[in-house]
């Protein structure tokens, strides 16, 4: 070998070192936040019905997610004699895998320094979207593989169910991809910069978001971002009333670790989402002294806990939808709704380019 | 570019090893769990090959709804092994056939086109370069809205009047079903649901029929 082939090969190893690392980083800072939020989804739960919720490991039980953890590691893992086990285990991890690997293409701030993300992607919502409708899989590998009925019920609810609502997100990441002209995430928040509030003279500031010009698609993206990662009220493949646990009867131990840590970690994502196309992403509320001097990574985490919490409230107040309200919901109201939007916001922005021209492109 | 030939290698390995285990799959849910891996693979030869848009286009629909629903049909059947078994040694003359035919095809217009290495920079050529701010979604956007409008809205018209088709088999108006009207549930008021009578003391009233809905 030439001396240039071992230096391409070093430059390689660097890379992948670097890769590595950058890649450990995030899924221990992701995983650490995760393992917060689901403390937080509990408190704020028992909040809601007056009880204290997990207060004893840690103060104010601050290490009870860490002590769930250990729990589920050290007990014995389950597997049904009956169960198809190769298909029995790769579902957990198909879960997982699915829910971390999104957040290779979330971009969390942008500076001097330049973009914080570790793969800039051009087509980074359809990335997002793809690992989101990918989600199903895990469950359906869980739910069938388990070789029992209700599990294999959960997970042919959960298919219609995932497959119903991807139509209306994907209508409504178009609208706001009509409004960027980028699929790419960090180009999206950028375009955040300006808008209905720059439009009045106001300066930079929270009304320049998309939730605003876009709040219908705001709302119908939230519901169904829920009923996508199975988040009470939709959580009709897991429902505890008829299907004992859905998809997940027959799991103990780590492999029911990995299939809630995946729900936890996608509703992460799903919130992430929300952040970068309707709440600006890491652009702070106003664009004033004091504001703009956090960090942007602040706000962006910031906003995407406010998401959260709302999630968290929706599972303490809202009852659990009947199977068939769920698909009249995501059939007869969401899909007519975001295509009309499409069409509108369409026609509105062809409007404000100087009507309807030939000259179009 | 070694790089780049080590991921090509990994992902036409796996794409050919999994297309392969489709057929051979004795249990018919792995089957179609091969055939994802089959389009996980052809999408990555696609990000290779500079297509990004295409690759995720592939997952979004094929592996995430296609095979979706495949695994869900796949799944409901109530499969019998040893019958299927048989049927793979009876239909196996037939496959290898249309197989043997596609790749003398393939090789025909390999032969006839000139087998050429230097393909992919030919068709790297006919892409946006790198530099000039043209992203690949962009540039497909340009050319099927403008050219191809015509064959776009075509396909459009062809899945449409296959949805509709596949709705009208299975629309089925059965008479005497109550469904739930939410509109009218909104609607009622006390007036619809509640009679007030006045018993006599004493006596009893059976209220009328219709006033139950």
């Amino acid at each position: 070998m030439s001396e240039s082939t071992y230096q391409e090969w070093w430059n390689y190893a660097l890379w992948l070192l670097a890769m590595v690392g950058w890649s450990l980083l995030i899924l221990v800072v992701l995983l650490i936040v995760v393992a917060y939020l689901l403390l937080m989804d509990r408190k704020v739960w028992a909040a809601v019905q007056l009880r204290r919720g997990p207060n004893v490991v840690g103060a104010f039980g601050l290490l009870q997610s860490f002590a769930d953890l250990l729990k589920f590691v050290f007990k014995e893992p389950i597997i049904p004699a009956s169960a198809n086990k190769g298909v029995f285990l790769l579902g957990p991890i198909a879960t997982v895998t699915f829910a971390l690997a999104a957040w290779a293409a979330i971009p969390v701030n942008e500076d001097g320094l330049g973009r914080w993300v570790m793969s800039d992607l051009n087509v980074g919502v359809l990335y997002l979207l793809a690992l989101s409708s990918l989600a199903v899989y895990g469950i359906i590998m869980g739910g069938w593989a388990s070789n029992s009925k209700y599990p294999f019920m959960g997970s042919l609810r959960s298919v219609a169910q995932m497959v119903s609502y991807e139509v209306s997100i994907g209508f409504v990441i178009i609208t706001v991809i009509l409004c960027v002209g980028s699929l790419n995430l960090t180009d999206i928040v950028n375009a955040q910069k300006t808008g209905l509030g720059t439009g009045v003279g106001l300066p930079n500031s929270l009304l320049d978001w998309y939730w605003l010009p876009l709040f219908p698609m705001f709302v119908v993206f939230f519901v169904s971002a829920l009923a996508e990662t199975n988040r009470p009220p939709f959580d009709l493949v897991e429902a505890e009333s008829e299907l004992v646990a859905g998809f997940m009867v027959e799991y103990s131990s780590t492999p029911y670790m990995l299939y809630m840590l995946g729900e936890y970690v996608a509703c992460v994502t799903m919130c992430a989402m929300m952040t970068l196309l309707f709440l600006g992403g890491w652009l702070p509320p106003v664009d004033v002294a004091p504001l703009n001097w956090v960090p942007g990574i602040v706000w962006f985490v910031g906003k995407c806990v406010f998401v959260f919490f709302f999630f968290a409230m929706a599972k303490a107040m809202v009852p659990r939808y009947r199977y068939d309200q769920l698909m009249r919901l995501g059939w007869k109201v969401f899909l007519p709704l975001s295509l009309f939007m499409v069409v509108a916001v369409a026609a509105v922005l062809q409007f404000a380019r100087g009507g309807f021209s030939a000259t179009g492109l | 570019m070694a790089l780049t030939a080590g991921f090509f290698y990994l992902f036409a390995v796996f794409s050919v090893i999994a297309g392969v285990m489709v057929i051979v799959a004795k249990n018919p849910v792995h089957a179609v769990l091969f055939l994802v891996l089959a389009f996980f693979n052809a999408a990555g030869l696609f990000i290779l090959l500079g297509a990004e848009f295409l690759a995720m286009i592939l997952i979004i629909v094929y592996v995430g709804a296609v095979a979706v629903l495949f695994l869900f049909v796949v799944m409901m059947l109530d499969v019998d092994f040893a019958e299927l078994k048989a049927g793979f040694i009876k239909n196996a003359p037939v496959g290898l056939l249309v197989g043997g035919i596609v790749l003398v095809e393939l090789i025909l217009l390999f032969v006839a086109r000139g087998f050429d290495l230097g393909v992919a920079h030919k068709l790297a050529a006919a892409m946006p370069a790198a530099d000039s701010g043209v992203s690949n979604t962009e540039a497909l956007g340009h050319i099927l809205y403008t050219k191809y409008i015509y064959f776009f809205e075509v396909a459009g018209l062809i899945l449409l009047v296959a949805m509709i088709g596949a709705i009208v088999l299975t629309l089925q108006h059965k008479i005497g079903v109550r469904r739930q009207s939410i509109a009218a549930q909104v609607a009622r008021s006390p007036k619809d649901g509640v009679e007030v009578v006045k018993v006599p003391s004493g006596g009893s009233i059976i209220p009328a029929p219709d006033g139950q809905s």
